[in-house]
Protein backbone atom coordinates (compact mmCIF):
# COMPACT_ATOMS: atom_id res chain seq x y z
CA UNK A 1 0.00 0.00 0.00
CA UNK A 2 1.60 3.30 -1.09
CA UNK A 3 2.45 6.08 1.19
CA UNK A 4 -0.19 8.73 -0.08
CA UNK A 5 -2.93 5.92 0.33
CA UNK A 6 -1.94 4.81 3.68
CA UNK A 7 -2.27 8.47 4.53
CA UNK A 8 -5.88 9.10 3.07
CA UNK A 9 -8.93 9.42 5.37
CA UNK A 10 -10.67 6.06 6.07
CA UNK A 11 -6.63 3.84 5.68
CA UNK A 12 -6.79 3.55 9.05
CA UNK A 13 -10.40 3.22 11.29
CA UNK A 14 -10.74 5.18 14.19
CA UNK A 15 -12.08 2.67 16.85
CA UNK A 16 -13.95 4.45 19.79
CA UNK A 17 -13.61 2.24 23.12
CA UNK A 18 -15.45 -0.65 23.35
CA UNK A 19 -16.56 -0.62 26.73
CA UNK A 20 -18.84 1.29 28.89
CA UNK A 21 -22.43 3.46 28.85
CA UNK A 22 -21.47 5.13 25.60
CA UNK A 23 -20.19 2.30 23.45
CA UNK A 24 -23.20 -0.38 24.73
CA UNK A 25 -25.66 2.85 23.37
CA UNK A 26 -23.91 3.46 20.42
CA UNK A 27 -24.14 -0.48 19.62
CA UNK A 28 -27.25 -0.59 20.32
CA UNK A 29 -28.04 2.58 17.95
CA UNK A 30 -26.32 0.77 15.46
CA UNK A 31 -28.36 -2.24 15.22
CA UNK A 32 -31.54 -0.09 16.04
CA UNK A 33 -30.77 1.70 12.57
CA UNK A 34 -30.00 -1.73 10.59
CA UNK A 35 -34.20 -2.46 11.53
CA UNK A 36 -35.29 1.11 10.30
CA UNK A 37 -33.64 0.37 7.30
CA UNK A 38 -34.92 -3.02 7.21
CA UNK A 39 -38.27 -1.28 7.29
CA UNK A 40 -37.61 0.89 5.09
CA UNK A 41 -36.74 -1.15 2.17
CA UNK A 42 -40.41 -2.53 2.05
CA UNK A 43 -43.46 -0.60 1.37
CA UNK A 44 -45.34 -3.38 1.97
CA UNK A 45 -44.25 -4.12 5.56
CA UNK A 46 -44.82 -0.57 6.17
CA UNK A 47 -48.62 -1.35 5.42
CA UNK A 48 -48.64 -4.40 7.05
CA UNK A 49 -47.83 -3.04 10.26
CA UNK A 50 -50.48 -0.35 9.98
CA UNK A 51 -53.49 -2.76 8.24
CA UNK A 52 -54.48 -5.87 10.20
CA UNK A 53 -54.58 -3.64 13.53
CA UNK A 54 -57.14 -1.19 11.57
CA UNK A 55 -59.02 -4.26 10.25
CA UNK A 56 -59.53 -5.47 13.71
CA UNK A 57 -60.16 -2.08 15.34
CA UNK A 58 -62.82 -1.71 12.53
CA UNK A 59 -64.60 -5.25 13.36
CA UNK A 60 -64.49 -4.68 16.76
CA UNK A 61 -65.61 -0.82 16.44
CA UNK A 62 -68.63 -2.18 14.01
CA UNK A 63 -69.54 -4.33 16.61
CA UNK A 64 -69.32 -2.16 19.61
CA UNK A 65 -71.57 -0.11 17.48
CA UNK A 66 -74.09 -2.66 16.66
CA UNK A 67 -74.51 -3.63 20.94
CA UNK A 68 -74.22 0.21 21.54
CA UNK A 69 -78.51 -0.21 19.89
CA UNK A 70 -79.24 -3.34 22.27
CA UNK A 71 -80.49 -3.09 25.86
CA UNK A 72 -77.09 -4.79 27.77
CA UNK A 73 -75.84 -1.81 29.99
CA UNK A 74 -72.46 -3.83 29.56
CA UNK A 75 -72.66 -3.62 25.73
CA UNK A 76 -73.86 0.23 25.98
CA UNK A 77 -71.02 1.11 27.78
CA UNK A 78 -68.72 3.50 25.62
CA UNK A 79 -65.66 1.93 23.68
CA UNK A 80 -65.29 -1.12 26.16
CA UNK A 81 -64.82 -3.05 23.53
CA UNK A 82 -62.27 -1.25 20.85
CA UNK A 83 -60.36 0.02 23.94
CA UNK A 84 -59.83 -3.65 24.70
CA UNK A 85 -58.49 -4.43 21.52
CA UNK A 86 -56.62 -1.74 21.39
CA UNK A 87 -55.14 -2.49 24.01
CA UNK A 88 -54.75 -5.86 23.00
CA UNK A 89 -52.78 -4.69 20.37
CA UNK A 90 -50.53 -3.11 21.66
CA UNK A 91 -48.91 -6.36 23.68
CA UNK A 92 -49.38 -8.49 20.52
CA UNK A 93 -47.85 -6.17 18.16
CA UNK A 94 -45.10 -5.03 20.54
CA UNK A 95 -44.93 -8.71 20.82
CA UNK A 96 -44.64 -9.72 17.27
CA UNK A 97 -42.04 -6.59 16.96
CA UNK A 98 -39.84 -7.97 19.48
CA UNK A 99 -39.80 -11.62 17.95
CA UNK A 100 -40.11 -11.31 14.24
CA UNK A 101 -37.66 -8.89 14.63
CA UNK A 102 -35.08 -11.62 16.00
CA UNK A 103 -36.12 -14.21 13.72
CA UNK A 104 -35.57 -11.74 10.96
CA UNK A 105 -31.69 -12.37 11.99
CA UNK A 106 -32.01 -15.91 11.72
CA UNK A 107 -33.51 -15.85 7.99
CA UNK A 108 -30.62 -13.96 6.88
CA UNK A 109 -28.28 -15.85 8.54
CA UNK A 110 -26.72 -12.55 10.57
CA UNK A 111 -27.05 -13.79 14.06
CA UNK A 112 -23.21 -15.33 13.85
CA UNK A 113 -22.05 -11.72 11.94
CA UNK A 114 -23.88 -10.47 15.12
CA UNK A 115 -22.74 -12.65 18.07
CA UNK A 116 -19.02 -12.40 16.65
CA UNK A 117 -19.21 -8.76 16.78
CA UNK A 118 -18.59 -6.74 19.79
CA UNK A 119 -22.53 -5.98 20.33
CA UNK A 120 -23.30 -7.99 23.49
CA UNK A 121 -26.14 -10.43 24.00
CA UNK A 122 -28.29 -7.69 26.36
CA UNK A 123 -27.23 -4.76 23.67
CA UNK A 124 -29.18 -7.34 21.60
CA UNK A 125 -32.19 -7.72 23.95
CA UNK A 126 -32.19 -4.10 24.14
CA UNK A 127 -32.18 -3.09 20.06
CA UNK A 128 -35.37 -5.54 20.19
CA UNK A 129 -37.05 -3.79 22.58
CA UNK A 130 -36.23 -0.37 21.76
CA UNK A 131 -37.40 -1.38 17.83
CA UNK A 132 -40.95 -3.29 19.22
CA UNK A 133 -41.35 -0.32 20.86
CA UNK A 134 -40.85 2.27 17.07
CA UNK A 135 -42.48 -0.28 15.22
CA UNK A 136 -45.64 -0.33 17.90
CA UNK A 137 -45.74 3.35 17.09
CA UNK A 138 -46.13 3.56 13.78
CA UNK A 139 -48.48 0.70 14.00
CA UNK A 140 -50.73 1.70 16.44
CA UNK A 141 -50.80 5.87 16.20
CA UNK A 142 -52.64 5.78 13.34
CA UNK A 143 -54.94 2.92 14.06
CA UNK A 144 -55.86 5.04 17.05
CA UNK A 145 -56.60 8.30 15.18
CA UNK A 146 -58.68 6.23 13.02
CA UNK A 147 -60.72 4.76 16.06
CA UNK A 148 -61.04 8.02 17.08
CA UNK A 149 -62.49 9.39 13.66
CA UNK A 150 -64.59 6.56 12.77
CA UNK A 151 -65.90 5.78 16.32
CA UNK A 152 -65.02 8.34 18.38
CA UNK A 153 -63.01 6.26 20.98
CA UNK A 154 -59.76 8.63 22.01
CA UNK A 155 -57.70 6.42 23.69
CA UNK A 156 -56.22 9.36 25.63
CA UNK A 157 -59.64 9.16 27.12
CA UNK A 158 -57.95 6.59 29.95
CA UNK A 159 -55.61 9.44 30.66
CA UNK A 160 -52.69 8.91 32.88
CA UNK A 161 -53.47 5.50 33.56
CA UNK A 162 -52.80 4.73 29.89
CA UNK A 163 -49.09 5.05 30.10
CA UNK A 164 -49.03 3.05 32.51
CA UNK A 165 -51.20 0.34 30.74
CA UNK A 166 -48.83 1.01 27.64
CA UNK A 167 -45.47 0.23 30.25
CA UNK A 168 -47.21 -3.31 31.29
CA UNK A 169 -47.99 -4.66 28.33
CA UNK A 170 -44.60 -3.47 26.56
CA UNK A 171 -43.05 -5.09 29.28
CA UNK A 172 -44.98 -8.42 29.45
CA UNK A 173 -44.61 -8.23 25.14
CA UNK A 174 -40.61 -8.19 25.62
CA UNK A 175 -41.11 -11.20 28.59
CA UNK A 176 -42.72 -13.59 25.76
CA UNK A 177 -40.96 -12.54 23.19
CA UNK A 178 -37.61 -13.22 24.92
CA UNK A 179 -38.79 -16.60 25.42
CA UNK A 180 -40.03 -17.49 22.19
CA UNK A 181 -36.44 -15.93 20.96
CA UNK A 182 -34.98 -17.83 23.18
CA UNK A 183 -36.39 -21.12 22.05
CA UNK A 184 -35.79 -20.73 18.05
CA UNK A 185 -32.40 -20.27 19.21
CA UNK A 186 -32.07 -23.38 20.72
CA UNK A 187 -34.52 -25.49 18.55
CA UNK A 188 -33.86 -23.18 15.29
CA UNK A 189 -36.70 -21.94 12.93
CA UNK A 190 -39.06 -24.80 13.36
CA UNK A 191 -40.24 -23.12 16.62
CA UNK A 192 -40.58 -19.85 14.72
CA UNK A 193 -44.45 -20.42 14.85
CA UNK A 194 -44.07 -20.01 18.70
CA UNK A 195 -43.44 -16.56 18.11
CA UNK A 196 -46.77 -15.88 16.80
CA UNK A 197 -48.77 -18.20 19.42
CA UNK A 198 -47.40 -17.87 22.37
CA UNK A 199 -48.92 -14.08 22.97
CA UNK A 200 -52.08 -16.10 22.13
CA UNK A 201 -52.36 -18.06 24.73
CA UNK A 202 -52.64 -14.82 27.01
CA UNK A 203 -55.81 -14.04 25.36
CA UNK A 204 -58.16 -15.97 27.34
CA UNK A 205 -56.12 -15.86 30.64
CA UNK A 206 -55.96 -11.92 30.75
CA UNK A 207 -59.52 -11.51 30.38
CA UNK A 208 -59.03 -9.25 27.25
CA UNK A 209 -62.90 -8.99 26.55
CA UNK A 210 -64.50 -9.96 29.82
CA UNK A 211 -64.04 -9.32 33.40
CA UNK A 212 -61.84 -11.99 35.87
CA UNK A 213 -64.64 -12.80 37.54
CA UNK A 214 -66.33 -14.52 34.88
CA UNK A 215 -63.68 -17.23 35.74
CA UNK A 216 -63.48 -19.99 37.08
CA UNK A 217 -62.13 -19.64 40.71
CA UNK A 218 -58.39 -21.71 40.46
CA UNK A 219 -57.85 -19.59 37.03
CA UNK A 220 -58.79 -16.20 38.49
CA UNK A 221 -55.44 -17.02 40.54
CA UNK A 222 -53.83 -17.77 36.77
CA UNK A 223 -55.20 -14.63 35.45
CA UNK A 224 -54.50 -12.44 38.72
CA UNK A 225 -51.07 -13.51 38.70
CA UNK A 226 -50.65 -12.46 34.78
CA UNK A 227 -49.71 -8.70 34.43
CA UNK A 228 -51.80 -7.89 31.42
CA UNK A 229 -55.37 -8.75 33.28
CA UNK A 230 -54.87 -5.93 35.50
CA UNK A 231 -54.65 -3.55 32.44
CA UNK A 232 -57.49 -4.84 31.22
CA UNK A 233 -59.46 -5.07 34.42
CA UNK A 234 -58.47 -1.26 34.67
CA UNK A 235 -59.50 -0.05 31.62
CA UNK A 236 -63.09 -1.65 32.14
CA UNK A 237 -62.84 0.09 35.31
CA UNK A 238 -62.15 3.22 34.23
CA UNK A 239 -64.62 2.86 31.37
CA UNK A 240 -67.52 1.62 32.97
CA UNK A 241 -67.62 3.24 36.41
CA UNK A 242 -65.22 5.74 36.37
CA UNK A 243 -62.89 4.40 39.21
CA UNK A 244 -59.12 3.41 38.79
CA UNK A 245 -56.96 1.47 41.38
CA UNK A 246 -53.48 2.21 41.16
CA UNK A 247 -52.41 -0.48 43.30
CA UNK A 248 -53.81 -2.92 40.76
CA UNK A 249 -51.28 -1.80 38.49
CA UNK A 250 -48.17 -1.18 40.92
CA UNK A 251 -48.84 -5.30 41.57
CA UNK A 252 -49.22 -5.29 37.29
CA UNK A 253 -45.29 -3.64 36.97
CA UNK A 254 -44.07 -6.22 40.40
CA UNK A 255 -44.74 -8.91 38.10
CA UNK A 256 -43.52 -7.57 35.09
CA UNK A 257 -40.27 -7.65 36.65
CA UNK A 258 -40.28 -10.90 37.56
CA UNK A 259 -41.46 -12.04 34.25
CA UNK A 260 -38.94 -9.95 32.59
CA UNK A 261 -35.92 -11.32 34.85
CA UNK A 262 -37.69 -14.86 33.59
CA UNK A 263 -37.46 -13.65 30.44
CA UNK A 264 -34.03 -12.88 30.24
CA UNK A 265 -32.80 -15.87 31.72
CA UNK A 266 -34.21 -18.08 29.25
CA UNK A 267 -32.88 -16.36 27.19
CA UNK A 268 -29.55 -16.41 28.32
CA UNK A 269 -29.76 -20.50 29.26
CA UNK A 270 -30.82 -20.87 26.17
CA UNK A 271 -28.16 -19.01 24.30
CA UNK A 272 -25.67 -20.65 26.52
CA UNK A 273 -27.50 -24.22 25.03
CA UNK A 274 -26.83 -23.10 21.60
CA UNK A 275 -23.30 -22.41 21.82
CA UNK A 276 -22.63 -25.46 23.63
CA UNK A 277 -24.48 -27.49 20.94
CA UNK A 278 -23.34 -26.01 17.69
CA UNK A 279 -26.71 -24.80 16.72
CA UNK A 280 -25.71 -21.06 16.03
CA UNK A 281 -23.53 -22.32 13.26
CA UNK A 282 -26.32 -23.91 11.60
CA UNK A 283 -28.86 -21.41 12.14
CA UNK A 284 -30.27 -19.90 8.47
CA UNK A 285 -33.35 -20.48 6.16
CA UNK B 1 -19.06 -27.95 35.28
CA UNK B 2 -18.39 -31.30 36.25
CA UNK B 3 -15.50 -32.19 38.41
CA UNK B 4 -13.34 -33.43 35.58
CA UNK B 5 -14.20 -31.06 33.49
CA UNK B 6 -13.62 -28.52 35.84
CA UNK B 7 -10.04 -29.69 36.67
CA UNK B 8 -9.26 -29.99 32.81
CA UNK B 9 -10.03 -25.93 32.58
CA UNK B 10 -7.56 -25.44 35.15
CA UNK B 11 -5.28 -27.67 34.28
CA UNK B 12 -5.15 -26.13 30.20
CA UNK B 13 -4.92 -22.49 32.23
CA UNK B 14 -2.24 -23.15 34.29
CA UNK B 15 -0.43 -24.67 31.45
CA UNK B 16 -1.68 -21.66 29.53
CA UNK B 17 0.13 -19.05 31.66
CA UNK B 18 2.90 -21.33 32.71
CA UNK B 19 3.32 -20.53 29.07
CA UNK B 20 3.34 -17.19 28.60
CA UNK B 21 0.35 -17.30 26.49
CA UNK B 22 -2.39 -15.36 27.98
CA UNK B 23 -0.02 -12.04 27.27
CA UNK B 24 -2.79 -9.97 25.49
CA UNK B 25 0.17 -9.49 22.49
CA UNK B 26 -0.38 -13.76 21.43
CA UNK B 27 -3.85 -13.28 18.87
CA UNK B 28 -4.59 -16.99 19.58
CA UNK B 29 -3.54 -19.60 22.18
CA UNK B 30 -5.50 -22.81 22.49
CA UNK B 31 -5.33 -25.59 24.74
CA UNK B 32 -6.32 -28.59 24.49
CA UNK B 33 -9.05 -28.03 22.80
CA UNK B 34 -11.75 -30.03 22.42
CA UNK B 35 -15.67 -30.51 21.28
CA UNK B 36 -17.78 -33.26 21.47
CA UNK B 37 -21.45 -33.54 19.76
CA UNK B 38 -22.77 -36.36 21.15
CA UNK B 39 -21.39 -39.37 20.23
CA UNK B 40 -18.82 -37.26 17.46
CA UNK B 41 -15.48 -35.60 18.65
CA UNK B 42 -15.69 -32.90 16.30
CA UNK B 43 -12.37 -31.26 17.32
CA UNK B 44 -9.93 -33.40 19.23
CA UNK B 45 -7.89 -32.02 22.26
CA UNK B 46 -5.89 -29.25 19.85
CA UNK B 47 -3.13 -27.21 21.43
CA UNK B 48 -1.59 -24.46 19.06
CA UNK B 49 -0.36 -20.86 19.17
CA UNK B 50 -0.57 -18.32 16.86
CA UNK B 51 2.28 -15.50 16.26
CA UNK B 52 1.27 -11.73 15.70
CA UNK B 53 1.64 -10.91 12.09
CA UNK B 54 1.42 -14.66 10.64
CA UNK B 55 -0.74 -16.55 8.73
CA UNK B 56 -1.81 -19.52 9.12
CA UNK B 57 -3.69 -22.13 7.40
CA UNK B 58 -6.18 -24.59 8.86
CA UNK B 59 -6.20 -27.58 6.37
CA UNK B 60 -8.41 -30.50 6.78
CA UNK B 61 -10.78 -32.19 4.85
CA UNK B 62 -14.64 -32.29 5.32
CA UNK B 63 -15.44 -32.71 8.96
CA UNK B 64 -11.46 -32.43 9.83
CA UNK B 65 -13.24 -30.02 12.54
CA UNK B 66 -11.88 -26.35 10.85
CA UNK B 67 -15.10 -24.95 11.12
CA UNK B 68 -15.73 -26.09 14.56
CA UNK B 69 -12.33 -24.91 15.39
CA UNK B 70 -13.09 -21.58 14.38
CA UNK B 71 -16.26 -21.15 15.94
CA UNK B 72 -14.90 -21.92 19.01
CA UNK B 73 -11.96 -19.49 18.57
CA UNK B 74 -14.86 -16.70 17.72
CA UNK B 75 -16.90 -17.74 20.81
CA UNK B 76 -19.94 -19.18 18.43
CA UNK B 77 -19.64 -22.73 20.14
CA UNK B 78 -18.37 -23.48 23.75
CA UNK B 79 -15.87 -25.96 23.66
CA UNK B 80 -16.52 -29.38 25.84
CA UNK B 81 -12.82 -29.29 26.99
CA UNK B 82 -9.75 -26.76 26.85
CA UNK B 83 -9.57 -23.34 26.55
CA UNK B 84 -9.64 -20.42 23.93
CA UNK B 85 -7.54 -16.97 24.69
CA UNK B 86 -7.40 -14.66 22.38
CA UNK B 87 -5.14 -11.93 22.96
CA UNK B 88 -4.68 -13.11 26.61
CA UNK B 89 -8.52 -13.15 27.09
CA UNK B 90 -10.58 -16.41 27.18
CA UNK B 91 -13.03 -16.63 24.96
CA UNK B 92 -15.75 -18.00 26.45
CA UNK B 93 -15.98 -15.80 29.31
CA UNK B 94 -14.47 -12.09 28.28
CA UNK B 95 -15.38 -12.17 24.51
CA UNK B 96 -16.46 -8.41 24.88
CA UNK B 97 -12.80 -7.29 25.96
CA UNK B 98 -11.43 -8.18 22.59
CA UNK B 99 -14.38 -8.72 19.94
CA UNK B 100 -13.60 -5.32 18.70
CA UNK B 101 -9.98 -6.87 17.58
CA UNK B 102 -11.24 -9.54 15.79
CA UNK B 103 -13.63 -9.98 12.48
CA UNK B 104 -14.21 -12.91 10.37
CA UNK B 105 -15.99 -13.90 7.17
CA UNK B 106 -17.44 -17.75 6.44
CA UNK B 107 -19.61 -18.74 3.63
CA UNK B 108 -22.03 -19.75 6.59
CA UNK B 109 -23.46 -16.33 7.08
CA UNK B 110 -24.35 -13.40 5.66
CA UNK B 111 -25.19 -9.94 5.33
CA UNK B 112 -28.98 -9.28 5.70
CA UNK B 113 -29.74 -9.09 2.17
CA UNK B 114 -32.91 -6.46 2.22
CA UNK B 115 -30.30 -3.60 3.29
CA UNK B 116 -28.48 -2.37 0.83
CA UNK B 117 -24.45 -2.65 1.50
CA UNK B 118 -23.73 0.67 2.21
CA UNK B 119 -26.54 0.29 4.85
CA UNK B 120 -24.57 -3.11 6.04
CA UNK B 121 -21.51 -1.66 5.93
CA UNK B 122 -22.77 1.11 7.83
CA UNK B 123 -24.51 -1.01 10.73
CA UNK B 124 -21.23 -2.75 10.82
CA UNK B 125 -19.23 0.12 11.28
CA UNK B 126 -21.54 1.24 14.17
CA UNK B 127 -21.01 -2.36 16.38
CA UNK B 128 -17.66 -1.99 15.76
CA UNK B 129 -17.44 1.55 17.48
CA UNK B 130 -15.97 3.28 14.08
CA UNK B 131 -15.66 7.26 15.07
CA UNK B 132 -14.95 7.27 10.84
CA UNK B 133 -17.31 5.02 9.23
CA UNK B 134 -18.25 7.09 6.13
CA UNK B 135 -14.64 7.54 5.11
CA UNK B 136 -13.88 4.09 6.36
CA UNK B 137 -16.50 2.77 4.13
CA UNK B 138 -15.24 4.88 1.25
CA UNK B 139 -11.57 4.14 1.55
CA UNK B 140 -12.39 0.00 2.22
CA UNK B 141 -14.92 -0.53 -1.23
CA UNK B 142 -12.57 1.32 -3.40
CA UNK B 143 -9.54 -0.56 -1.96
CA UNK B 144 -11.91 -3.66 -2.73
CA UNK B 145 -13.62 -2.09 -6.31
CA UNK B 146 -17.07 -2.20 -4.70
CA UNK B 147 -18.31 1.09 -4.86
CA UNK B 148 -20.78 0.47 -7.79
CA UNK B 149 -22.20 -1.97 -5.19
CA UNK B 150 -22.61 0.13 -2.58
CA UNK B 151 -26.35 1.27 -3.46
CA UNK B 152 -27.35 -2.41 -4.16
CA UNK B 153 -29.04 -4.60 -2.58
CA UNK B 154 -26.41 -7.33 -0.81
CA UNK B 155 -29.68 -10.17 -1.54
CA UNK B 156 -29.16 -9.05 -5.00
CA UNK B 157 -24.93 -9.83 -5.44
CA UNK B 158 -23.72 -12.70 -7.32
CA UNK B 159 -21.65 -14.99 -4.84
CA UNK B 160 -18.78 -13.39 -5.78
CA UNK B 161 -19.80 -10.00 -4.81
CA UNK B 162 -21.37 -11.16 -2.02
CA UNK B 163 -17.72 -12.46 -1.06
CA UNK B 164 -16.14 -9.26 -1.74
CA UNK B 165 -18.82 -7.46 0.54
CA UNK B 166 -18.47 -9.95 2.97
CA UNK B 167 -14.83 -9.23 2.76
CA UNK B 168 -15.26 -5.92 3.01
CA UNK B 169 -16.83 -6.10 6.32
CA UNK B 170 -14.17 -8.25 7.46
CA UNK B 171 -11.86 -5.61 7.22
CA UNK B 172 -13.92 -2.51 8.34
CA UNK B 173 -12.35 -2.98 11.74
CA UNK B 174 -8.81 -3.19 10.44
CA UNK B 175 -9.02 -6.61 12.92
CA UNK B 176 -5.57 -7.86 14.56
CA UNK B 177 -6.81 -10.81 14.25
CA UNK B 178 -8.99 -12.09 10.94
CA UNK B 179 -10.83 -15.62 10.75
CA UNK B 180 -11.79 -16.60 7.51
CA UNK B 181 -13.50 -20.01 7.03
CA UNK B 182 -13.32 -21.11 3.48
CA UNK B 183 -12.50 -17.31 1.91
CA UNK B 184 -13.14 -18.69 -1.74
CA UNK B 185 -15.40 -20.89 -1.99
CA UNK B 186 -17.87 -21.11 -4.53
CA UNK B 187 -15.77 -18.65 -6.28
CA UNK B 188 -14.38 -18.91 -9.68
CA UNK B 189 -10.52 -18.84 -10.04
CA UNK B 190 -10.15 -15.09 -11.16
CA UNK B 191 -12.30 -14.02 -8.56
CA UNK B 192 -10.93 -16.31 -5.88
CA UNK B 193 -7.12 -15.36 -7.12
CA UNK B 194 -8.69 -11.81 -6.16
CA UNK B 195 -9.38 -12.33 -2.83
CA UNK B 196 -6.44 -13.51 -2.24
CA UNK B 197 -4.59 -11.10 -3.55
CA UNK B 198 -6.17 -8.57 -1.19
CA UNK B 199 -5.76 -10.65 1.80
CA UNK B 200 -2.06 -11.33 1.19
CA UNK B 201 -1.73 -7.69 0.38
CA UNK B 202 -4.03 -6.88 3.90
CA UNK B 203 -1.73 -8.98 5.72
CA UNK B 204 1.03 -6.98 4.84
CA UNK B 205 -0.03 -3.77 5.39
CA UNK B 206 -1.54 -4.17 8.70
CA UNK B 207 0.67 -6.99 9.86
CA UNK B 208 -2.55 -8.78 11.38
CA UNK B 209 -2.42 -12.46 12.03
CA UNK B 210 -4.58 -14.43 9.43
CA UNK B 211 -6.29 -17.82 10.34
CA UNK B 212 -7.98 -19.32 7.42
CA UNK B 213 -9.58 -22.09 7.54
CA UNK B 214 -9.67 -24.13 3.77
CA UNK B 215 -9.23 -27.31 1.56
CA UNK B 216 -8.37 -25.40 -1.16
CA UNK B 217 -4.48 -26.09 -1.88
CA UNK B 218 -3.57 -23.40 -4.02
CA UNK B 219 -5.03 -20.95 -1.55
CA UNK B 220 -2.48 -22.45 1.20
CA UNK B 221 0.20 -22.44 -0.51
CA UNK B 222 -0.26 -18.70 -1.57
CA UNK B 223 -1.18 -17.44 1.66
CA UNK B 224 0.09 -19.37 4.53
CA UNK B 225 3.06 -19.00 6.54
CA UNK B 226 1.98 -22.52 8.14
CA UNK B 227 -0.41 -25.24 7.77
CA UNK B 228 -2.14 -26.85 10.47
CA UNK B 229 -3.16 -30.14 9.22
CA UNK B 230 -6.26 -31.83 10.65
CA UNK B 231 -7.81 -35.10 10.20
CA UNK B 232 -10.88 -36.52 12.03
CA UNK B 233 -10.55 -33.12 14.81
CA UNK B 234 -6.67 -33.63 15.45
CA UNK B 235 -3.83 -32.21 14.30
CA UNK B 236 -1.73 -34.06 12.58
CA UNK B 237 1.16 -31.91 11.27
CA UNK B 238 2.07 -27.89 12.25
CA UNK B 239 4.93 -26.79 9.22
CA UNK B 240 5.30 -24.46 7.13
CA UNK B 241 3.97 -25.53 3.69
CA UNK B 242 7.18 -26.59 2.04
CA UNK B 243 8.29 -28.64 5.38
CA UNK B 244 5.16 -30.61 4.94
CA UNK B 245 5.48 -31.13 1.46
CA UNK B 246 9.40 -32.76 2.22
CA UNK B 247 7.62 -34.38 5.38
CA UNK B 248 5.59 -36.42 3.20
CA UNK B 249 7.49 -36.56 0.34
CA UNK B 250 5.15 -35.10 -2.14
CA UNK B 251 5.24 -32.82 -4.99
CA UNK B 252 2.40 -30.57 -3.64
CA UNK B 253 0.00 -29.80 -0.85
CA UNK B 254 -2.75 -31.62 -2.75
CA UNK B 255 -0.86 -34.52 -2.63
CA UNK B 256 0.09 -34.23 0.96
CA UNK B 257 -3.70 -33.53 1.58
CA UNK B 258 -4.60 -36.67 -0.58
CA UNK B 259 -2.24 -38.72 1.78
CA UNK B 260 -4.02 -37.60 4.65
CA UNK B 261 -7.54 -38.34 3.90
CA UNK B 262 -7.07 -41.36 2.55
CA UNK B 263 -4.98 -42.59 5.72
CA UNK B 264 -1.51 -42.93 3.92
CA UNK B 265 1.46 -42.37 5.93
CA UNK B 266 4.57 -40.07 5.69
CA UNK B 267 7.43 -41.33 3.17
CA UNK B 268 9.47 -41.93 5.67
CA UNK B 269 7.32 -44.80 7.53
CA UNK B 270 5.28 -45.66 4.51
CA UNK B 271 6.98 -49.38 5.12
CA UNK B 272 5.91 -49.88 8.20
CA UNK B 273 2.59 -48.11 8.80
CA UNK B 274 0.78 -47.85 4.70
CA UNK B 275 -2.10 -48.29 5.74
CA UNK B 276 -2.54 -46.18 8.94
CA UNK B 277 -3.17 -42.84 9.12
CA UNK B 278 -0.24 -40.83 9.72
CA UNK B 279 0.84 -40.28 13.66
CA UNK B 280 -0.48 -37.39 15.42
CA UNK B 281 1.78 -34.98 16.09
CA UNK B 282 1.38 -32.76 19.04
CA UNK B 283 2.52 -29.52 18.75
Amino acid sequence: MSTARTARSGAEPIVLPPMGLSASLRRIGALVRRYIYLLRSSGVRLVELIYWPFLQMLTWGFLQKYLAGTTSPLAQAAGVLIGSILLWDILFRSNIGFATTFIEEMWSRNLGNLLTSPLRPYELVFALSVWSVIRLSVSMVPVATAAYLFFGFNLLDLGLPLVAFFAVLVLTSWSIGLISAGVILRYGLGAEELAWSLAFLLLPLCCVYYPVSVLPGWLQVVALALPPTHVFEGMRSILLHNTFDATELWWALSLNAVYLFVGYLTFSRFLASARVNGSLLQLGE
Amino acid sequence: MDERVDGFAKQAGASLAEAGVMDARVPVAVRDLTKIYGSVTAVDHISFRLEPSTTVALLGGNGAGKTTTIAMLLGLVMPSFGEVRVFGADISRNRGEVAHRLNFQSPYVDLPARLTVRQNLTVYAGLYGLANAAERIAYIAEDLQIEPLLDRLTGKLSAGQKTRVGLAKALLNAPELLLLDEPTASLDPDTADWIRRKLKDYARAHGGTLLIASHNMTEVERLADRVILLHQGRIIEDETPKALITTFGRKSLEEVFLDVVRGRAKRDSDDTNGDQPPARKVS
